[in-house]
This record gives C-alpha cells, sequence and structure tokens, in this order.
C-alpha cells in the first residue's frame, strides 16, 4: 500500500511523537497542527513518554486484512499520562489478565506486513509496564 | 607470520567507553523438553533449560529499537548527537532495505548519522562495538551507538532448534570521561574456517560438523583471550568477570578453563542456560548482565565468536558512573524474569513453521 503516506507517519507511528500547544501547553497527539483546546497554531513538536493506562479495551478475533496473523488480538483506548486518548494494540500480555485502568507503556512494533513480498509497518503497541514502580 | 610477537592491540587515539547500554529479551520461553517432547520423546540429554522466543510482532528491528531506547535513557544524551547506528544480526527482516535506519528513526537519531547493517555469524555485534570504538575514538564522533541482535532460528527438531533463541543489547560508545566503562583495548582473530553457515536463499543454517569445537569457536576464542590479554600484561585473575559467546552451556566454561578463569568470574555473564544462544546478541546480553551488577573499577573481558570464523576479545574497567546509570533503564533480569511458557505449537506459529497458504 501507500509507501509515501507510512513514510510521513513514521515519527509519531514509530516514537509517539505529538506536538504541544505553545499558548496553552495542551499535549497532542496525534499532531493536528492546530491546539484542540485553544484553536491557536500548534506545531511544535513534543516526545511523549509512552506510559498511559488502559481506558477500556476490546478483543479482535476477525482481522482485518493484513492483521490475520496477530488474531485474536486486543485493542486498547489508551489514555497518555500526558492528557491525550489514542488507540492502539497491546502485545506481550502472557497470561496477564487485562483491566480498566491497567498501566501500559509504549512499545515499537511489527504492526502488519504486505504480504511476503511487500513493506513490513512498525508502529506503536502498547504492553503491561516491564517495571511496575515506573511512573 | 608469527603468533603473539608484538602484536598490537586496537587503541584508539582518543579514549573511549559505554556512555549508556540497553538489553532487550522478549517475554516467551520455550523450555528444552518441549522440543524434546516433540522430535526425541522426551529422551535426550539438554545442554539448556529454556530459550527466550520472540512474540509475533517482534523482530530484529523492533528488539534493537526497545535496547537503543534502554541504552539512551541510561547515557541520558540527546539523540541528535549520535553519528552512527550499526546493527549486527544474523536476521536482519530485509534482505535489502537496512535494519540501522528504522532503529535511527525511531530513537531519533536522524538524519546527521551514519546506518549500517553488519554481519559476521555471532560476532556481528562486537565488531559493529569495535569499529564504534574506531569512530568515537578517531574524534569522527562523539557518540556511536553498536547493537548486537537475533532472532536465531534452527531447522525443526536439529540441535539448534533447541538452543538458537532471539535477544541482544546495545551499547553507546563515547568518550572515555563521561563512560560508566572504558574500553581498555581490544583484538580481533579472524581465519577462514568453514564451521557453520547458511547460504543467501537458504532459511536455516548447516554446520560443518568436523569443525565446530576445537579449531573453530575453542581456537579463535583462546587465541583473541590470550594475545589480549598479553598484550595488555594482564592475566585471568586481574579480571573480576569474564563473558564469552555462549553456544551452550559446556562451550564457555570450558573455554573458561582452558585459559585459566574460574566458574565464579564466568557466572555472571553466563545466560545461555536459561535464555538459549542468542547470536550476535550471546556475548552482548552477558556483558549487560554484568554491568547491571559489577561495581566501580572492575576489570571485565568480553570475548565474542563468530562463525567463519573470527573472535573480538575486548577489555574494559568500569567506572564510578556505573551505580547511578543502571537503575536509569530495565535491568537484563527485568526482562528474564518476565516469562511466559509456550509450547511447541505456539513456536511454530510464532515462528512461520507452519505454512498457511
Ligand atoms: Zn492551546
Amino acid at each position: 500500500m501507500e509507501i509515501s503516506r507510512h513514510w510521513r507517519l513514521k515519527r509519531q507511528r514509530y516514537a509517539l511523537i505529538g506536538e504541544v500547544c505553545p499558548h496553552c501547553q495542551k499535549k497532542i497527539f496525534p499532531p493536528r497542527d492546530i491546539c484542540p483546546e485553544c484553536s491557536e497554531d500548534a506545531r511544535t513538536l513534543y516526545q511523549f513518554s509512552g506510559r498511559g493506562e488502559v481506558y477500556s479495551y476490546t478483543t479482535v478475533y476477525q482481522a482485518p486484512s493484513g492483521y490475520e496473523a496477530n488474531a485474536p488480538y486486543t485493542v486498547a483506548l489508551v489514555k497518555l499520562v500526558e492528557g491525550p486518548m489514542l488507540t492502539a494494540q497491546l502485545t506481550d500480555l502472557g497470561d496477564e489478565p487485562i483491566e480498566v485502568g491497567m498501566p501500559v507503556e509504549m512499545v515499537t512494533r511489527k504492526l502488519r506486513s504486505d504480504g511476503e513480498r511487500g513493506m513490513l509497518v512498525y508502529g506503536y503497541k502498547f504492553r503491561p509496564r516491564l517495571i511496575e514502580a515506573s511512573e | 607470520m608469527t603468533e603473539n610477537q608484538d602484536v598490537p592491540i586496537l587503541k584508539p587515539i582518543r579514549d573511549v567507553g559505554i556512555v549508556g547500554y540497553g538489553a532487550y529479551i522478549p517475554r516467551y520461553r520455550l523450555p528444552a523438553r518441549e522440543v524434546a517432547r516433540v522430535w526425541k520423546a522426551g529422551t535426550g540429554g539438554l545442554s539448556i533449560e529454556e530459550k527466550a522466543v520472540a512474540g509475533l510482532d517482534e523482530d530484529v528491528i523492533t528488539m534493537s529499537i526497545e535496547a537503543a531506547r534502554n541504552a539512551l535513557d541510561r547515557a541520558d544524551i540527546d539523540p541528535s548527537e549520535i553519528r552512527a547506528v550499526w546493527v549486527g544480526s544474523e536476521s536482519h527482516p530485509y534482505a535489502v532495505k537496512p535494519t540501522s535506519t528504522v532503529v535511527a528513526e525511531s530513537i531519533g537519531a536522524t538524519p546527521h548519522t551514519q546506518a549500517a547493517d553488519w554481519e559476521f555469524a555471532c560476532k556481528a555485534g562486537t565488531e559493529a562495538m569495535q569499529a564504534a570504538i574506531g569512530f568515537v575514538g578517531s574524534d569522527m564522533a562523539h557518540f556511536a551507538l553498536a547493537i548486537g541482535m537475533d532472532t536465531a532460528q534452527g531447522r525443526p527438531g536439529d540441535p539448534l532448534e533447541y538452543t538458537a533463541a532471539a535477544g541482544g543489547a546495545a551499547f553507546l560508545l563515547g568518550p572515555a570521561e563521561i563512560s560508566l566503562a572504558v574500553i581498555e583495548g581490544s583484538y580481533s582473530y579472524a581465519t577462514d574456517t568453514p564451521d557453520f553457515f547458511r547460504r543467501a536463499e537458504e532459511k536455516y543454517p548447516e554446520h560443518g560438523e568436523r569443525f565446530t569445537g576445537e579449531p573453530a569457536y575453542f581456537k579463535h576464542i583462546t587465541s583473541a583471550a590470550e594475545t589480549l590479554m598479553q598484550a595488555m600484561d594482564s592475566s585471568p585473575s586481574d579480571f573480576q568477570h569474564v563473558i564469552f559467546h555462549q553456544p551452550n552451556t559446556k562451550f564457555p566454561k570450558r573455554v573458561g578453563r582452558l585459559l585459566g578463569f574460574t566458574d565464579e568470574q564466568i557466572k555472571t555473564g553466563l545466560l545461555v542456560p536459561i535464555i538459549g544462544n542468542v547470536y550476535a546478541g550471546s556475548s552482548l546480553v552477558g556483558l549487560t548482565a554484568v554491568l547491571d551488577v559489577a561495581e566501580p573499577d572492575e576489570r571485565i573481558l568480553l570475548v565474542s565468536y563468530g562463525s567463519g570464523a573470527g573472535s573480538d576479545a575486548m577489555s574494559l574497567r568500569t567506572t564510578t558512573l556505573l551505580p547511578e546509570r543502571r537503575d536509569r533503564a530495565p535491568k537484563t533480569y527485568d526482562y528474564i524474569s518476565r516469562r511466559t511458557e509456550i509450547d511447541y505449537a505456539t513456536y511454530a506459529r510464532y515462528h512461520g513453521k507452519i505454512t498457511m497458504k
């Protein structure tokens, strides 16, 4: 699929880079160049910590094309400690039960591959925090 | 050519050290008894307990990114100052398209950086480290990142399948003054020895049986270690820790005794019984496990081995900066103790050993 689109999105996808509003300090993800809070211009890049918690989640059994190999998998709404909410797959759950409020952290993983010959697409997922105490 | 006579060790003009380090070991474990259950009805001697296996969404790129982030968290430097991102592996996800550019992009090192993938069987990581020492030591760069990472595979039922594992480590090399361990010197020993190989189009490697032990692993490691120690006027008792490439539990212990090291010196860096042989990451995760616990001013000898064949030996001395930095990121045993056992069927699914179309 569109290789150029993957390339433009890679910074936000690989490393959770969003924006911070220089006027009201609101942290923005995904980046949209306009602050949703005060409607001013907001183009300052901001590196999110990657820490957050599960706000809600659901398990996907019938995966869309390109994601079949991972099914079943869990998709969650994750609330980042900096404020924004985003949708992402959970990974490395092991035998741990998922709970609302569970602390998670961002990892960069393989999201999908466009067949045997296509490109591998990498991006953020979230896993249970490796070290419980980490803020 | 005479051996060991006035062989110059590799030492840069400017002193170089490790500014940050990071390990990565995936969550899943395949016990050796489970491989034996499938292929040998539960019989046969097992050289390790279990091996670390990558998840469905992991590969050398994703694992390198996490190890690199851990190294950067410890170093606490601006990633745009990194002038080289080098990844050594024999399981790069693409045949053509570098692993290193994705890693560099993910950690914020692009675009003012060198990026390259290294290959030399299980010593691809240490040779990337040596090159990074040269890059920083010549003052061409302030920081260079070297990674050894693998998701090793053995043919189903082959002896390698018990041990071929996933994991590795990243090292940020920089000026000695701000390092947690200083590189005292290094040395490489290489010959054309056909002990183990994989042709370009093949999925699994072959081993040249006659060559695997004495003329390969033992000859290269002892030559590299002895030459380096002799050139540095050091002996085994001068080191608190020694780490060898560890394809199984027996080889590193035996080569250690051959060289005059005690089991005590080998113990901390010997992870193969509980994670398997992580190829290009094998000796390097041994080093991260040692750095996780070493005291300042301790000496460490690291000797890798790569089939084909060659060994890189490196002598390190820890500094007073080590204790504060090691707590800034997850330690090697944080990953080892995060453990989910899987059965052979799940393993086969994770590694594409089942064809679905
Ligand atoms: Zn605003």
